[in-house]
């Protein structure tokens, strides 16, 4: 196999130094298709509840391969790629729906709900003439499938054999945090797509930096949603892969330390506050957390506002970030309606997430033409281990490229 | 629509409100756009995606004119976005009286988006459901749901639509 170091030659420091053509670079891209996303690692495709029925689907994405999840008759979930057998057609175009079985448009070759080929149109010929060979077996051409694995509502696949089963490949911690926000049965409350002119993995770093969370993101520290002088800290999981970044908001403590910074704007209040009025849900105290599962996959706890949100890459200078917002199907009137009031501060229009479209794009312009130039990250140390009481660091985004780094033999 | 608007110095003045509203919004007096609201209004972006499904979440979504103006003093004051300005187009008007003084608009827009570097892209079009109604000698929007054709949402949206 062709060796790596041919592509890009990763500086001696380590995980604090990111060359910039890792964003850019479509020799490299292409081996993340290989290497991460056919890999070892695991990728959220589905709540089950978009799932009700036999025969609910909805189409997405591993890296750059489509990819159908459907329930069959036996209530489980499986995925296939969304590709003929035949001659490599989608065979489904819709985001989402129900079907009894899966036909291609282009030759009416028929899949059932696991992905085996039951039919080929004209398979016998016509009047005795044409047709398939008598030795082609339906058996041998059904859609490529993946493994599946289910988890307290979220459905996760893989191309991979050798990942191991998902719980184990997630780790303690992070089950931990999904058993705790998919405690009960949730209630789907809407999507947002929101497709940036960046490099995918520009986003990966950004959703596990809490370093620019409140310097960034000027609307949180403004109103007291999060600064870095709450209790909170980061949480690492297998090696730095995952991680889950938190804070506690009755916990302020704020000293002076954000005095002159541009994220605090003194006299700027709400006229109507009832846009942050939230209500705690459980007794941790935790008003924040951000959950990363290498490598696209992130859940979001704002305050009330709960989401999945998945990382699809289109090319090496653009990505689609996609959410689905839920509730919990006992929310009363009151809270439901306060997670959507609450979704003002996420998504493309959110008033403290807007701003994590635009840096990436701004690094995409900053970076381009000097590819063996780095970034510099050491917030926080040089290592990636989990800390308590601090997230002035940049140990998660370490994390990542540790995970990054191992797969792509980098 | 049931019954459409039989008259025609109604229709035009139900038009110029529209008008100056999205004029207000292109020629950057954003300060100004919450008055062509209620005091007790609603004010949403959603996706035709969302919308179709029957799933409330939008992209923007307030139910008082002072949540728009917390909207505008925010993209003044604390969120960071590359500048740049909308030029939208209306059309396809229809205007349905409604029990109790108030009017059921619809129309079509077309959002251009030009950035300050020049880029111009049709960042959004869709439609306004609008609830319209008298206030004193003007008129308001007690509700205004703008619902985008695309499900997608190119990088952000800070300007309302």
């Amino acid at each position: 196999m062709e060796r790596s170091a041919d592509l890009i030659s990763w500086p001696p420091e380590g995980v604090t130094r990111v060359p910039y053509a890792v964003f850019s670079d479509p020799e490299l891209y292409q081996r993340e298709q290989e290497r991460i996303f056919r890999g070892p690692t695991w990728h959220f495709l589905a709540l089950e509840i978009e799932l009700p029925e036999t025969g609910s689907f909805k189409t997405a994405r591993i890296g750059d391969t489509p990819v159908i999840v459907v329930r069959d008759g036996d209530g489980a979930v499986n995925a296939m790629v969304n590709r003929c057998a035949h001659k490599g057609a989608m065979i489904c175009f819709e985001p989402c729906g129900k079907r009894e079985n899966f036909t291609c448009v282009y030759h009416s070759w028929t899949y059932d709900l696991k992905g085996n080929l039951t039919t080929v149109a004209f398979r016998r010929g016509i009047n005795g003439k044409g047709g398939m060979p008598e030795d082609f077996e339906l058996g041998d051409h059904g859609l490529e499938r993946l493994r599946v694995e289910r988890f307290h509502g979220l459905v996760f696949a893989t191309f991979s054999e050798t990942a191991p089963p998902l719980t184990e490949y997630l780790g303690p911690e992070m089950v931990a945090n999904i058993e705790r926000l998919f405690d009960r049965p949730i209630e789907l409350l809407g999507y947002h797509h929101q497709p940036m002119d960046n490099n995918w993995k520009l986003y990966a770093e950004n959703v596990r930096d809490p370093y620019h969370a409140t310097l960034l993101h000027t609307f949180f520290g403004t109103f007291r949603l999060n600064t870095l002088t709450m209790d909170g800290g980061i949480t690492i999981g297998r090696d730095g892969w995952h991680h889950i970044s938190y804070s506690k908001m009755a916990t302020e403590r704020h000293k002076g330390e954000y005095d002159g910074l541009r994220s605090v704007v003194q006299d700027f209040g709400l006229a109507d506050p009832s846009l942050i009025a939230s209500r705690p849900e459980r007794n941790d105290g935790i008003t924040l957390a951000i959950q990363t599962i290498f490598p696209t996959c992130i859940v979001q706890q704002i305050s009330n506002s709960l989401a999945v949100r998945w990382l699809v890459p289109l090319g090496p200078d653009r990505c689609e970030l996609h959410w689905a917002l839920f509730g919990y199907r006992d929310d009363d009137a009151e809270m439901r309606a306060m997670r959507l009031k609450q979704s003002n501060l996420v998504g493309p229009a959110g008033l403290v997430s807007m701003e994590d479209g635009l840096v990436g794009e701004l690094v995409m312009r900053g970076v381009a033409g000097d590819g063996a130039a780095t970034s510099v990250i050491e917030m926080g140390g040089r290592d990636v281990r989990s800390t308590e009481n601090s997230r002035a660091t940049e140990t998660s985004v370490r994390g990542f490229w540790h995970g990054y780094r191992a797969l792509m033999d980098l | 629509m049931a019954t459409p608007l039989d008259d025609a110095a109604l229709f035009r003045r139900i038009e110029d409100f529209l008008t100056r509203c999205i004029h207000c919004i292109d020629d950057d007096r954003l300060e100004e756009w919450p008055d062509f609201f209620t005091e007790r209004c609603r004010y949403k972006i959603i996706s035709r995606e969302n919308h179709d499904r029957g799933l409330p979440l939008g992209v923007m979504e307030c139910d008082s004119r002072g949540m728009l103006k917390d909207r505008i003093a925010s993209l003044r004051r604390a969120n960071v976005y590359e500048p740049h300005t909308y030029r939208h187009q209306i059309s396809a008007l229809q205007v349905e009286p409604l029990d109790g003084g108030a009017f059921a608009c619809r129309s079509n827009y077309l959002v251009v988006r030009t950035m300050t570097g020049g880029a111009m892209s049709i960042f959004s079009t869709g439609r306004y459901l609008d609830r319209i109604v008298a206030e004193g000698d003007d008129l308001r929007f007690e509700e205004r749901l703008v619902v985008f054709e695309s499900r997608q949402v190119e990088t952000l949206l800070v300007i309302p639509l």
